[in-house]
């Protein structure tokens, strides 16, 4: 499972994990019905310790992303899509607010980000006519 | 769960120099524990505490329930240790020192000895003393978890060695615990390493433990902040909560404890705004409750 890890931002390691495969679900890169990795084995990977990786798959059960099979595995579960749209949002909105407290101490308007937005969007399809929308 | 160490208010000076001062720390059963501290802050005192090789002189330390230096056998069979300098039988091959350490250990796995020496591609019939650095730590990693101890004690596991042979140290360390549910000690200097493996975190600071908690919990209680003021500030401002500043100007980033809303007061009674607010990483609240960061921007 391709999952990294970044210790300069602060976010706790395990939900640096429930975060990535939320988006890997989210995405379709991990399928319904796909199984995850053992704890020991994404650990491994990972060089974190296994305790991590369960509070990460405990997480993502709770949230209904994946489910657990007695001695056998944790699989990502059907009907995520309400869930990763939430999530989705989450993600976004975090930004959004990052992005408006630092336009409003340099002055622009939200009319002016709008546009800007736009404006960006724009020159990024120029560049890449091949971008695919979700 | 179970108790694994349990150590109570110990003290310890060697002559006029104070070691340890009032330490308590417990350990429990599949948990690793990750213990943080500049040189000379008391970590390898502390280790060896727990491995019955100091006696305590004021303070109770119990290894299993047991005292490691009333009963070394009973607790210290069921430790294993990886110290600092990987004392070694110099004189020994690779494969005498395993049916050596096998003596000690009734527990000893031969297969996971053989499965170690084959992935480290060790030469068995080599001298101690003919092993690189590297080599060493990987032949001491060996005899220290081959006979799958509950509790693995590694000291500064990882100073002075590459990345492959660090890389075979933490696999030992998640082997250990994902395995068995065994329980793992381990004192290292780099940090990021420390935020991996650890579940629970120690900070000590000149024999005294500064920070001990959940790693999760230690990240949450502190927050590191950019703010932004209307007026340019010479000196970094002074705000209740901050435990270290840095920037200059009008912006400054700091870390700081206590509640994100009470720090937004106290950088708003400045006149100033909270920009952006994330959990500090384990660095920035090591260098903040070490007290250096300020230092650093003073000097520069």
């Amino acid at each position: 499972m391709d999952i990294s890890i970044n210790l300069t931002d602060g976010v706790p390691i395990y939900r640096q994990i429930v975060n990535q495969v939320k988006y890997l679900v989210a995405s379709g890169l991990l399928e319904p019905g796909e199984e995850l990795p053992p704890i020991r084995t994404l650990a491994l990977q990972l060089k974190v310790t296994p305790n991590t990786i369960v509070k990460a798959y405990d997480e993502l059960e709770i949230a209904g992303i994946v489910h657990k099979r007695h001695g056998s595995g944790t699989f990502v579960s059907e009907a995520r899509q309400k869930l990763a749209l939430r999530e989705r949002r989450r993600v976004i909105e975090q930004r959004i607010d990052t992005l408006l407290a630092e336009a409003h101490h340099l002055n622009f308007t939200t009319e002016d980000i709008l546009r800007m937005l736009r404006e960006r969007k724009a020159a990024m399809n120029a560049a890449e006519p091949a971008d695919v929308e979700k | 769960m179970e108790q694994i160490v349990d150590i109570n208010n110990l003290s310890r000076s060697f002559g006029s120099n104070t070691a340890l001062d009032g330490v308590s720390f417990r350990a429990t059963a599949g948990q690793v524990y990750g213990l943080v501290g500049a040189n000379g802050a008391g970590k390898t005192t502390l280790l060896k505490h727990v491995l019955g090789l100091l006696r305590a002189t004021s303070g109770s330390v119990r290894v299993f329930g047991l005292d490691p230096v009333r009963d070394p056998v009973g607790a210290l069979s069921r430790v294993g240790y990886l110290s600092e300098e990987r004392e070694l039988p110099e004189w020994m091959r690779v494969d005498e020192l395993m049916r050596y350490t096998q003596a000690f250990h009734p527990t000893w796995d031969a297969s996971y000895a053989r499965e170690l020496l084959e992935s480290f591609e060790l030469d068995s019939s080599k001298k101690i003393k003919e092993l690189s650095k590297g080599m060493r730590a990987q032949a001491a990693l060996i005899a220290a978890v081959a006979h799958r101890p509950e509790l693995l004690i590694l000291d500064e596991p990882s100073s002075g060695l590459d990345a492959m042979v660090r890389r075979d140290i933490l696999d030992a360390i998640v082997r250990t615990v994902a395995d068995d549910g065994r329980t793992v000690i381990f004192s290292s200097h780099l940090l990021d390493e420390v935020e991996r493996m650890s579940d629970h975190v120690t900070l000590m600071h000149h024999g005294r433990v500064t920070v001990s908690g959940r790693l999760d919990d230690v990240r949450g209680g502190y927050q590191r902040s950019r703010v932004w003021f209307g007026q340019h500030f010479d000196q970094p401002p002074v705000l209740d909560t901050a435990l270290a500043i840095e920037g200059g100007g009008r912006s400054w980033s700091v870390v700081h404890t206590g509640s994100l809303e009470q720090f937004h007061h106290a950088v708003l009674a400045l006149g100033g705004e909270v920009v952006e607010s994330r959990d500090a990483t384990l660095e920035e609240i090591f260098l903040a409750r070490a007290g250096r960061s300020r230092q650093q921007v003073e000097a520069a």
